[in-house]
């Protein structure tokens, strides 16, 4: 792992409260979500690239804003590894990288599309405004 | 003035690398008291006790510090060394230089600092010993079994074998434990009751064996040799020797609903009942909660049709006194609850079903006669899903699971799923799994058959939810290899529940003052060199209640907890240890702090005595300690307010010695 993706992780780490390798590789995040199929990658994946310091994909997939911040993998967890916080860590992550650049309360309306839950406008909103 | 030899041990490199032995051995040879000074690579070897023993010899020793590894490792050995040349092995002090020094040390000057100090307290402490002789006490030559599942029955059968004696406390109203409610057994795939019912016949006909059923064990008192034990056997309301256990009554009885526990509750037996056909004793049992005569005085059905005369309903419980000079814990284990997995719906569908209750359905005395039905509408299951793990291996929260693995699962889901297929080739079987763990004699290719022979969907990945939705329960879970989530319409659910220990063992190993680890199992004396005994004198440790363990480890644990009786009992007297507390009557006012914090119930207190100064006599109350009872725990010498408690071999004015060579 090169300083930089070291540094990365350490600060994903960090701010998640997540200690990857406590990850026994079950599954059952990943049985649990209900949001699995529109990932790419899937919650016991977070939790495993993360670890091995494969964050780069991670911050350039669409599945960081897929995530419903259910937090059922959370509940789930056999090891209390609590995946949907390092999926926000790593979010967080992402819009770090992105500088100012926060999603507008205003932008809200045109980014709506029909299947898009409830919950996940909820939690976007919340990301993204100041 | 002592005459003092010190020894100072390398154990190879494991004290001599980090700690400077020869300045060592050089600094202790000024301590007050010290004659003899030197140092080995081994000291427990035979050439290093030989220096020891010379060096008693020619020095004319009266005391020696042995800087070495934990008294744990070798006290017994260099006490054993001391005596063979002559010195009392009470006159022996280990300075433990290697687990609590050079093991937790990587600086040689710090190691070598803390190696002195800690050589200078045991010299300390020499100077202040006094040969101690232990005294004897006899064996009883009887032993108690609690627990009369496979792991007890096949202890107690050893014992008896041996020409001992041998009781069984048992709770459930037969012997038999969980082994009695399997089908067939991995890895062979016999049939549980044909191996274990002769076992149980040969335990009821064994002249040195007694069964007391339906009872448990309410108090323990004593030590290794002579145990004074009570055991309670609770009323059963039918005489055990009159009762020939014919089971009409058990038919006759008009109170039909009462959950029948052998089967899990899938079922209904009467009040009075005879928990299955082979059980041992085969006496039936009055369920004093459900029959109609004990709650209100109406019926009587279970008297009027017993031709032998046996229903007794005044019966009352009865205690029994008896010694014992060793005892074996045998209280096995049970399936955790799955109350806390609502993402598996147990409580919500009664086709979610635990491995134990798929055993009974798969039984032919169980509760569908063999036939695999689905416990809601009787329909034939063609879609079943196994899940591995639910409960162990679960480190989030310890209310709901366990951490450790439960060891026996993986095999017989493989056991389950390959009958399954091999009896129903229509039924699809999926299996999911965290790992397979399957090491054990012929055990992985048993699970290789389930897979290659019978076609049984192994698939890597967790069931996250079931959710009934008609007659179906839809299982939702994750296929890691394939990196894809699963939705399965399946029949039938099994749930390779954790297990855990009895929740009666707590209290037992509290009577027993055995030790137990954060999950309940007992604990072994050793690990690895000691597994079958407890650390308590006397307590040995059979089948699942020492850990998760399969029918052949059970079998061979319980063989050498036998063994292990067997040798105790073959003794005549048993050497005491002399390093027992002793209180000074003149001292002591007869406060009974110490018999309160007493555990061993070793302290009584008598009358005695005394001569005033003005010549006149006084009685008082004063403590006495029973020396074959103490067990030199400690705990009366530091409550007692006045200071006359104390320890042979660890008096308060030795301990202070070495606190005090500490802190210089
Ligand atoms: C679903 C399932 C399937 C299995 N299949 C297999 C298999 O195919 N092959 C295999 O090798 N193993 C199998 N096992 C494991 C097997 O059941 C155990 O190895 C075995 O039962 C352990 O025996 P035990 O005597 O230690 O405990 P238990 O069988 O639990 O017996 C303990 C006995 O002690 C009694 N007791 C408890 N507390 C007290 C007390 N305080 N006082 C008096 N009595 C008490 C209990 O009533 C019980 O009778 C299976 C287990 C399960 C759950
Ligand atoms: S919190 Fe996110 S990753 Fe976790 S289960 Fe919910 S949607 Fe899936
Ligand atoms: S549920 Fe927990 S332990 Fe299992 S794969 Fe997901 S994060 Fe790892
Ligand atoms: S007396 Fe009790 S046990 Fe006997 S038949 Fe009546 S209800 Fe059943
Ligand atoms: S034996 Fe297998 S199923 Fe049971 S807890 Fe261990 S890994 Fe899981």
């Amino acid at each position: 792992m090169n300083k930089e993706t070291e540094n990365l992780r350490k600060e994903i780490v960090r701010i998640s409260g997540v200690n990857p390798v406590k990850c026994m590789r079950c599954g059952k995040c990943s049985a649990t979500c209900p949001a699995y199929d529109e990932m790419e990658y899937h919650p016991h994946q977070f939790v495993y690239m993360v670890e091995s310091g494969d964050i780069e994909p991670l911050l350039n997939s669409k599945s960081l804003y897929q995530c419903l911040t259910c937090f059922a993998c959370v509940d789930r967890c056999p090891r209390g590894v609590e995946p949907a916080k390092l999926v926000e860590a790593v979010r967080l992550a992402a819009v770090r990288k992105q500088g100012a650049n926060h999603l507008k309360a205003d932008d809200i309306p045109a980014l709506l599309d029909e299947d898009l839950p409830q919950q996940a406008i909820v939690s976007a909103f919340r990301k993204y405004s100041k | 003035m002592q005459r003092i030899g010190v020894f100072v041990c390398w154990c190879g490199s494991n004290i001599a690398g980090t700690v400077d032995v020869q300045a060592v051995s050089e600094a202790l040879k000024n301590e007050p008291g010290v004659v003899f000074s030197t140092n080995y690579q081994y000291m427990c070897s035979q050439a290093g006790q030989d220096i020891i023993k010379n060096a008693i010899k020619e020095h004319k020793l009266t005391g020696m510090v042995v800087c070495s590894c934990s008294p744990r490792m070798h006290e017994a050995t260099f006490r054993k060394t001391a005596a063979a040349a002559g010195l009392n092995s009470y006159m022996v002090e280990i300075a433990n230089i290697r687990e609590q020094c050079s093991w937790v040390h990587k600086d040689m000057q710090i190691g070598t600092e803390k190696a002195i100090i800690l050589g200078k307290a045991a010299i300390a402490k020499v100077n202040l010993n006094a040969p101690l002789v232990p005294g004897e006490s006899p064996v009883t030559k009887r032993a108690l079994v609690i627990g009369g599942g496979i792991a007890g029955i096949q202890t107690a059968l050893d014992i008896a074998e041996a020409g001992f004696p041998v009781d069984i406390v048992e709770t459930k109203p037969t012997i038999g434990g969980k082994m009695a409610q399997l089908d067939k057994t991995f890895p062979t795939l016999d049939c549980a009751a044909c191996i274990l019912t002769p076992k149980m016949v040969d335990v009821a006909q064994n002249e040195n064996i007694r069964i007391f059923s339906y009872s448990e064990v309410t108090e323990v008192k004593g030590f290794v040799g002579n145990f004074d034990v009570k055991i309670k056997k609770k009323a059963r309301y039918v005489k055990e020797d009159v009762c020939t256990g014919c089971g009409l009554c058990t038919e006759k009885c008009p109170q039909k609903k009462v959950p029948n526990e052998f089967n899990l509750g899938m079922d209904n037996r009467r009040a009075i009942y005879i928990p299955f056909a082979q059980a041992v004793p085969k006496v039936a049992t009055i369920d004093p909660n459900a029959c109609n005569m004990l709650k209100n005085g109406k019926c009587g059905v279970c008297a009027k049709v017993c031709a032998a005369g046996a229903i007794d309903y005044k019966q009352q419980d009865e205690i029994i006194e008896e010694k014992y000079g060793a005892i074996v814990a045998a209280t096995g284990f049970n399936p955790i609850s799955m109350d806390k997995f609502d993402e598996y719906a147990y409580n919500q569908s009664k086709d979610v079903i635990t491995s134990l209750e798929f055993e009974r359905l798969t039984n032919a005395a169980g509760p569908s006669a063999g036939k695999l039905i689905r416990p809601s509408d009787g329909k034939h299951p063609h879609t079943i899903v196994f899940v591995q793990c639910v409960g162990s291996r679960c480190a989030a929260c310890a209310e709901k699971g366990k951490e450790y693995c439960s060891k026996i699962c993986c095999m017989y889901t493989a056991k389950h799923a390959m009958l399954t297929r091999d009896k129903y080739p229509d039924t699809e079987v999926y299996v999911f799994y965290i790992d397979v763990r399957t090491p054990g004699k012929n055990f992985d290719e048993f699970y290789r058959r389930a897979v290659e022979e019978y076609g049984v969907h192994y698939i890597k990945g967790m069931v996250g939810k079931v959710a009934p939705e008609g007659d179906k329960l839809m299982v939702q879970a994750s296929d890691l290899l394939a990196n894809k989530q699963l939705h399965i319409a399946a029949d039938l659910v099994v749930l390779a529940a954790a297990i855990e220990p009895d929740k009666s063992a707590r209290p037992l190993a509290t009577m027993l003052t055995a030790s137990m680890d954060t999950n309940d199992f007992f604990t072994e004396a050793h690990p690895k060199l000691r597994p079958v005994e407890s650390p308590t004198a006397g307590i040995f440790l059979s089948g699942a209640c020492q850990g998760p363990k399969d029918i052949p480890e059970t079998v061979s644990q319980a063989s050498a907890a036998a063994a292990k009786v067997i040798g105790l009992l073959c003794k005549d007297k048993l050497t005491g240890n002399p390093c027992v507390a002793h209180s000074n009557e003149l001292m002591c006012n007869g406060c009974s702090s110490c018999e309160r914090v007493c555990p061993y119930g070793a302290i009584t207190y008598i009358d005695k005595e005394f001569r005033m100064p003005d010549r006149t006599t006084r009685v008082r109350r004063v403590a006495s300690v029973n020396p074959a009872v103490c067990q030199g725990c400690g705990a009366c010498t530091v409550a007692c307010p006045s200071g006359a408690m104390d320890l042979n071999g660890f008096a308060s004015k030795q301990i202070m010695a070495e606190v005090d060579a500490i802190c210089k």
